[in-house]
């Protein structure tokens, strides 16, 4: 029964890209077009899930101190693997994802994973885990990438949907638009969770040390005087 | 003596309110909206008005929805509109011009909290935001009194990017091509003496800012006249009076003005000189909007009688 969770906990409520905020360089950099967002999402997944076996496998013989570079081997041994495979069978995608596809060795999800659940859970857990944390970025990429590119190119996958006296906006493919979207898309997912924001007040205010008074700092400071 | 009140400070107010402020910004953006219309005809003054009426509409809506109290009778939206429909050129699809003004009112201004805690110029994030977006209807200008040629729409370029120099006198008159408010300098020379007569704005922002650009242009271009050119042409003065004042997203004290002035003239005259795009007002009064927490910082004045703080003296 709690393997069911391992698995859908990673698809919204700790979705790695949404709530947890780690890999934000593939989701900002690779979301121009959501075929991208599929095949960055299942690559990161594939990596994801058989590191996560391995790692489980290896948690006792690996030694603690050196533990992140054993991980980094592992990873890194995968996503050549990957790499190869995509650039043999579907070359396209390959030469779009780029440069972005090697830099999966060093996604903190994969990391984060590692270090957080597989190295302290038994294999199938592991599994669990990994698929949903894969498939919930999955889901975040092909979304900023589907609203990227219907409203920065007019398409979908490819297929022209947005009539043609509208012009698509291309600010939405630049960097600028990726960040505008997530944060966006971000909002709206702690809506939906109906998440509290953060309580506004002088223990959060990013100006209490340049404050001159009015708040706590003022009472701190009237006390010690 | 039972009419006695104790009660905080201030005690004495001045009567200036928000809504009196904006509207003697409104009423100094007239002249170069009467210019504007007489150089690129009614549809410079359909485009204004369509722009205000959303950004009002907008505003209403958007605080409706996040249940706060309504502010649409400060006048701020309707300032906001203007400008934003100053930074446009006349020919622009009107369905461009309110994606603008969605831009500038709900997410520049409303999302960070509303009137007073943007930390950027609405207006002009709306018009990068469309310059980034429809790059080709944004940069296609109409020639002046295109319409009474037919209806024909002749383009031109901006005196800015043109191979030839423009006029001193078209440029003060505001008869080249351009943006509707921007090309009239004379219009908005008028608007801004108003202004600081009325002391809604402090002249330290414009002065700096239009002199650094002189300046600096003596240099770019070599020539005296190339650099008057250099600031009646382009959005420098729409920029300069009516934007760089705004009192949410620059600084407070008359030195921090300074800085801030001088570093939108640096910004400029670089963007003009070495940059890709013909104008860089624009970017460069959103660059030191970003700076004018910093620049605050650095420039807190000395408190009345305090005495100097020491190096280090601090425990």
């Amino acid at each position: 029964m709690s393997y069911m969770k391992e698995f859908t906990k990673g698809l919204i409520k700790e979705n790695p890209s949404m709530v947890m905020l780690l890999g934000m360089c593939p989701t900002l950099a690779i979301t121009t077009m959501a075929s991208n967002g599929v095949g960055m999402g299942l690559s990161t997944t594939f990596v994801l899930v058989c590191s996560n076996i391995v790692i489980s496998l290896l948690k006792k013989i690996i030694p603690d101190t050196v533990r992140l570079p054993a991980y980094i081997v592992i990873v890194a041994g995968f996503v050549t693997f990957v790499s190869l495979m995509l650039q043999a069978f579907l070359p396209d995608i390959y030469s779009s994802l780029g440069m972005y596809l090697s830099l999966i060795t060093v996604n903190c999800i994969i990391l984060g994973r590692a270090e957080m659940f597989a190295s302290k859970n038994k294999v199938i857990p592991s599994i669990l885990d990994g698929l949903g944390m894969g498939l919930g970025f999955t889901l975040t990429l092909v979304l900023v990438g589907s609203l990227r590119e219907i409203f920065g190119s007019g398409q979908w996958f490819g297929i022209t949907i947005m009539p043609e006296f509208l012009e698509p906006m291309t600010l939405f493919i630049l960097p600028a638009g990726g960040f505008f979207v997530l944060g966006v898309v971000i909002a709206a997912v702690n809506r939906i969770m109906k998440k509290k924001p953060r309580e506004i007040g002088c223990h959060n205010c990013p100006n209490k040390d340049g404050c001159p008074g009015a708040c706590e700092k003022a009472e701190n400071n009237g006390g010690e005087q | 003596m039972s009419k006695l009140i104790i009660e905080p400070s201030p005690h004495i107010k001045s009567g200036v309110t928000t809504q009196k402020i904006m509207l003697s910004v409104i009423i100094a953006l007239c002249p170069a909206l009467i210019a504007s219309v007489w150089i690129f005809g009614l549809r410079a003054l359909i485009m204004t008005v369509i722009c205000c009426t959303s950004c009002v509409i907008f505003e209403w809506v958007c605080r409706k929805i996040m249940k706060r109290s309504n502010t649409i009778s400060d006048l701020s939206a309707v300032v906001t509109g203007m400008l934003l429909a100053f930074n446009l050129p006349v020919t622009l699809p009107f369905y461009m011009a309110i994606i603008g003004c969605f831009v500038a009112i709900v997410i520049v201004k409303q999302f960070f909290g509303g009137l007073g805690q943007n930390f950027a110029n609405p207006a002009i994030t709306g018009r990068i935001v469309l310059m980034l977006s429809f790059t080709s209807y944004m940069t296609t200008w109409a020639e002046p009194f295109y319409y009474k040629n037919a209806g024909e729409i002749v383009t031109t370029s901006t005196p800015l990017a043109s191979e030839t120099p423009a006029q001193l006198s078209d440029l003060f008159f505001g008869t080249t091509g351009g943006c509707i408010g921007e090309t009239c300098a004379l219009a908005l020379l008028i608007g801004g003496v108003f202004l600081v007569a009325i002391r809604v704005i402090s002249p330290v922002t414009p002065i700096s800012f239009i002199g650094t650009v002189f300046v600096l242009s003596i240099f770019t271009t070599g020539s005296l006249e190339g650099a008057v050119a250099a600031i009646l042409s382009g959005g420098l003065m729409l920029g300069a009076i009516f934007m760089a004042t705004d009192y949410a997203t620059t600084p407070i004290t008359a030195k921090g003005r300074i800085i801030f002035g001088i570093g939108c003239g640096l910004v400029t005259v670089l963007i003009r000189t070495f940059g890709s795009m013909p104008e860089g007002v624009s970017y460069s009064i959103l660059l030191m909007n970003i700076l004018s927490p910093l620049i605050d910082r650095f420039t807190v004045p000395k408190a009345f009688g305090a005495a100097k703080e020491k190096k280090g003296g601090k425990k």
